[in-house]
């Protein structure tokens, strides 16, 4: 049945929120968070909240993280929000990775790539170890420099893609559909199906990637290439007649290979899966390239037996926006609701001759 | 691929990274701010943000970004435009009037010496230590023959 609304409690309500701010701030004693400190020093969660949010604003997206005390899905739903409060005034034309000024490069199918490896900023190879230092906030030095040579640095699938042995990109011209104006329908090109990846929940990606190693819808893949950095942003304004710089937007660019079989048109070759996202989130490019490529099984003829294969399942329930208004409704009055399903119950034990 | 950048197009990339401050005082240190009308704005909107399939495939929306524009005339009757990334009128009101002044003849060349070339120079001093960083980072893997037998 449908829901049915309930009024009053506006003063609870109230008292609740007013306490929620008290919360937030914490001990007086202790001096309160900038916008600006969580945009410096909490970048990791500002990237993610800009992918999720689908809004690239990292000073928004910090704010955001501050109102919401760090909840992140929370944060996310602000800024989508935010977003519906403005004007669209144009789309950029689609950015070039290949141009991308990098910060990190690295790639697990190539030991001599072209341009050279990058690590960059990141994690990886550190201990995991809690560092203490951190507790008081000692001084950090500043790190090495070195001369950077200006190099081509070309996205490894084109290096690859010379021999033919694995598929090209196909340009294409045409208009992209967009979920921000059409409701998400089926079947759903590769053009909105990365669009609903790309703003998706990085953990119910992370578990559908891995799923996919781990056998369900299985398709080998190797890490191609991981790229991040700045791309310049470009639009065309009708009064001006010509395409314009903007800005800058940090992006993470995954490219997947994975071995294919071949079908009887094509012969066996590696095939690719492909993830983009806003901010540094290295993770998430990841998880979205393994379900970009498991999301084609039905395109390149393979059987779509698992999770990550349906269409359907994966764009359904990547949006943790939707997702927890959904589940989270469950928490509102349904006193009426549930008045009606105990008479269904109530009755059903009845005839059955349940003793009360 | 793409065609080879106008003039206008480099000021205009220039000003659209700006930083407020460092534009303002630029733009005053030189001689005082000349009077102007606005045409447009400022005002905040977004723009959508597109990628391609693989990097090189057809387009897909990958997530908007917050956008300020702004448009105004001199009195000299040249009409600058700015759009910036980011929620910053202020800013995107100065990258109009500068748009519109590099297109006065009498102040272009004034406004490029004194704004554009410093703002470009600082510009590429600071994508040059990120590279410079980055550079740092450069790793050499090597394959160990042993782990296979």
């Amino acid at each position: 049945m449908a829901y049915v609304a309930v009024k009053g409690g506006e003063r609870a309500i109230d008292a609740a929120h007013d306490w929620l701010a008290e919360e937030r701030r914490g001990d007086p004693a202790v001096p309160p968070l900038g916008v600006a400190q969580i945009q410096q020093q909490l970048g990791r969660a500002v990237n993610r909240v800009m992918a999720e949010g689908s809004l690239y604003d990292p000073q928004l997206a910090a704010l955001a993280i501050k109102q919401a005390q760090g909840d992140l899905i929370e944060a996310a739903f602000l800024l989508r929000a935010y977003r519906t409060t403005l004007p669209r005034f144009a789309h950029s034309k689609p950015v070039d990775t290949g141009a991308m000024r990098i910060e990190r490069r690295i790639s697990a199918i190539f030991k001599d790539l072209p341009g050279g490896q990058m690590l960059g900023p990141t994690y990886d190879y550190t201990h995991r170890l809690l560092d203490f230092s951190l507790l008081d906030d000692e001084a950090v030095a500043q790190g090495p420099v070195a001369e950077a040579v200006p190099e081509a640095m070309p996205r490894v699938p084109d290096i690859l893609g010379h021999e033919g042995i694995i598929e090209p990109d196909v340009p294409s011209e045409q208009e992209p559909g967009d979920l921000t104006r059409e409701p998400l329908s089926f079947p759903a090109g590769r053009d909105v199906r990365l669009q609903a990846l790309a703003r998706g929940d990085e953990g119910f990606l992370l578990g559908m990637g891995y799923s996919t190693q781990r056998g369900y819808g299985g398709s080998h893949p190797f890490a191609g290439e991981i790229r991040m950095g700045e791309v310049s942003v470009e639009i065309e304004p009708a009064e001006l007649g010509f395409a314009i710089d903007i800005g800058d937007v940090v992006l993470t660019e995954c490219q997947m290979v994975n071995q294919f079989q071949g079908s009887k048109t094509v012969p066996p070759r590696f095939t690719r899966g492909y993830g983009l996202v806003f901010g540094f989130g290295e993770r998430k490019a990841m998880a979205m390239a393994l379900v970009d490529r498991t999301l084609r099984a039905e395109e390149l003829g393979e059987d779509v037996t698992a999770p990550a294969q349906n269409v359907e399942f994966v764009l359904y329930h990547s949006d943790n926006i939707e997702a927890t208004g959904f589940v989270e409704h469950l928490k509102l009055p349904h006193y009426v609701d549930f008045q009606s399903e105990l008479q269904n119950v109530r009755k059903m034990r009845a005839e059955r001759g349940t003793p009360e | 691929m793409d065609a080879p950048r106008s003039a206008r197009q480099r000021w205009m990339s220039v000003l659209a990274r700006a930083d407020t401050g460092v534009l303002r005082r630029l733009l005053n240190q030189r001689a005082p701010l000349p009077a102007y009308t606005v045409l447009r704005g400022p005002e905040g909107g977004l723009a959508m943000v597109r990628g391609r399939a693989g990097g090189g495939g057809a387009a897909f929306n990958l997530g908007e970004m917050t956008v300020t524009r702004c448009s105004v005339s001199t009195e000299a009757g040249f009409v600058g435009h700015a759009y910036i990334q980011g929620r910053d009128t202020a800013r995107a009101e100065l990258a109009a009037l500068a748009d519109a002044l590099m297109q006065d003849p009498l102040q272009a060349e004034s406004i490029e010496k004194h704004v554009i070339a410093p703002l470009e120079h600082q510009q590429a001093l600071k994508r040059a230590e990120r590279a410079g960083k980055a550079a740092a980072t450069k790793v050499q893997f090597f394959t160990m023959r042993t782990m296979r037998t």
